[in-house]
């Protein structure tokens, strides 16, 4: 009976983060946009979409909680065509679809991939996590780098308490900065405190109520696109 | 053999997908079928007799070494919601991803090469516990537990029963999932004499019928 192999067999990247495959060619840089319900995550993908579309090929996963919300309000917007959108189910947990188990997201960011391999090979796949709480971060495995969306009308005390989103995602966004007076929030102590607890990483305070207002977080998406092409 | 290896693969955290699926439970419950502790036991005690005595000789007989592409042909016809083949299949399609990962080994290559959109999961949990140097019996266990597991940890998230009920159930079935085990091993014996047709075939026309209302669902919050 057939028991432990005799020699061990090599390791591969299965789980597909080495950033080439097999036949040499670059896969698509991967960004994941986490944070809380509602601050503003299928917003400001659409908005990338908008703003980078013309210039990559670009295409998104979205972790709706239990609908197909953000993939539909995505398809109506009509800021990619439909077959560059995927939605991935996350039984009750989004982070654990981001963080823990990611085989449903891979396989979604992989069917696109190969899907537009022939004709436009993707340069740039964002992956939309369901809104979670400030410990839902995404995984190494999954993307490799992750903006965390908050926004102004949650409270301008998030930055200060901090957790894995806040602390460690490559770009903090500070969204809806128009409703600050509404909501009392105090931009200059959010930036602060936001600073405090990065250690240099990157804030950026966007409204996407202005005219191109995601062109800051836009901006950076370019720098991570090149610097990835450049590696 | 390693024990360890089989605590491993059955591991609930094992990143295989199986978290986003509810087994049946999330329609069973929104049609009160499952409300309380009890219900949630005569659910898994049906499931076990039929899904998971399916699941565990399909497995077994993998791990056996059976033939893979007659394997995963009986697993569809054992399978008649499109929705559940597709399910299964995707649960194929993660489980090889991990195990590829996990224990690298020829067979689970040659696997993914022969089943490019994915083989039934059981018979890739098969391949794995091979790969992972188990047993038959190992995997029925891992497919039969599974097919309980997934229900009581969905059933604690959609109507908040008690996660120490939802434990008490399962240790209740434990008996008799030894048992299913047992006989899902010995059929897959009997598979490797008489072919897959030896191999368990017990339905359960309700999960079918539901698993393809379910998969019509607008709001839901499990995959199926
Ligand atoms: N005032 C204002 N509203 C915004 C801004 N950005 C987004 N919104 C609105 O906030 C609401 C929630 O935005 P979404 O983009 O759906 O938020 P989300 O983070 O994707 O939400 P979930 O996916 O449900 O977690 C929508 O009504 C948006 O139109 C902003 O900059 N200012
Ligand atoms: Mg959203």
């Amino acid at each position: 009976m057939h028991l432990d192999h005799a020699v061990t067999y090599p390791h591969r990247h299965t789980h597909s983060a080495a950033p080439r495959r097999a036949d040499g060619s670059r896969r698509a840089l991967r960004i994941g946009l986490g944070g809380p319900v509602g601050s503003g995550k299928t917003a400001t993908v659409a908005a990338l979409c908008r703003a980078l579309r013309a210039e990559y090929s670009m295409a998104v996963v979205t972790n709706d909680i239990y609908t197909r919300e953000d993939a539909e309000f995505l398809l109506r917007e009509a800021v990619l065509p439909p077959e560059r959108i995927a939605a991935v189910e996350t039984g009750a947990c989004p982070h654990t679809a981001i963080r823990d188990d990611i085989s449903a997201n891979l396989e979604a960011v992989e069917e696109l991939e190969d899907a537009f391999r022939e004709q436009a090979p993707l340069d740039l796949v964002l992956v939309e996590s369901g809104g979670d709480n400030l410990t839902a971060t995404f995984s190494r495995g999954l993307v490799d780098a992750q903006i965390f969306v908050i926004d102004v009308a949650g409270g301008d005390d998030i930055p200060r308490k901090g957790g894995p989103g806040v602390t460690t995602a490559d770009l903090l966004v500070v969204n809806k900065t128009d409703l600050a007076p509404y909501v009392g929030s105090d931009l200059d102590r959010m930036a602060r405190d936001a600073a405090e607890q990065r250690a240099g990483l990157p804030v950026v305070f966007q409204s996407l109520r202005e005219e191109d207002g995601v062109h800051t977080v836009a901006r950076w998406v370019r720098e991570r696109i090149a610097a990835w092409v450049a590696a | 053999m390693s024990r360890a290896a089989l605590l491993v693969l059955a591991d609930g955290r094992f990143p295989a997908g199986g978290h986003a699926h509810s087994g049946g439970a999330e329609a069973a419950v929104r049609a009160g079928r499952i409300h309380d502790a009890a219900s949630l036991e005569a659910f898994c005690r049906g499931r076990l007799h039929t899904a998971g005595l399916v699941a565990a000789g399909l497995a077994a007989a993998a791990a056996l070494g059976l033939d893979s592409v007659e394997l995963d042909a009986a697993a569809d016809a054992r399978t008649p919601s499109p929705a559940l083949r597709a399910a299964a299949r995707r649960l194929g399609r993660q489980l090889l991803r991990a195990a590829r990962a996990t224990w690298p080994a020829p067979e689970l290559e040659a696997l993914a090469a022969a089943f490019p959109r994915g083989a039934h999961q059981p018979v890739v949990l098969g391949v794995t516990a091979r790969a992972a140097g188990l047993q038959p019996l190992d995997a029925a266990h891992v497919a039969a537990y599974e097919s309980v597991g997934g229900p009581a940890t969905a059933t604690v998230r959609l109507l908040g029963l008690d996660p120490f009920e939802a434990s008490g159930v399962l240790a209740r079935l434990a008996p008799v999932l030894d048992a299913v085990a047992e006989e899902a091993a010995a059929a897959a014996l009997a598979a490797r004499r008489d072919g897959p047709t030896a191999l368990p075939a017990a339905s359960s026309p309700l999960l079918d019928i539901s698993a393809e209302a379910h998969a019509s669902w607008p709001v839901r919050l499990f995959a199926s």
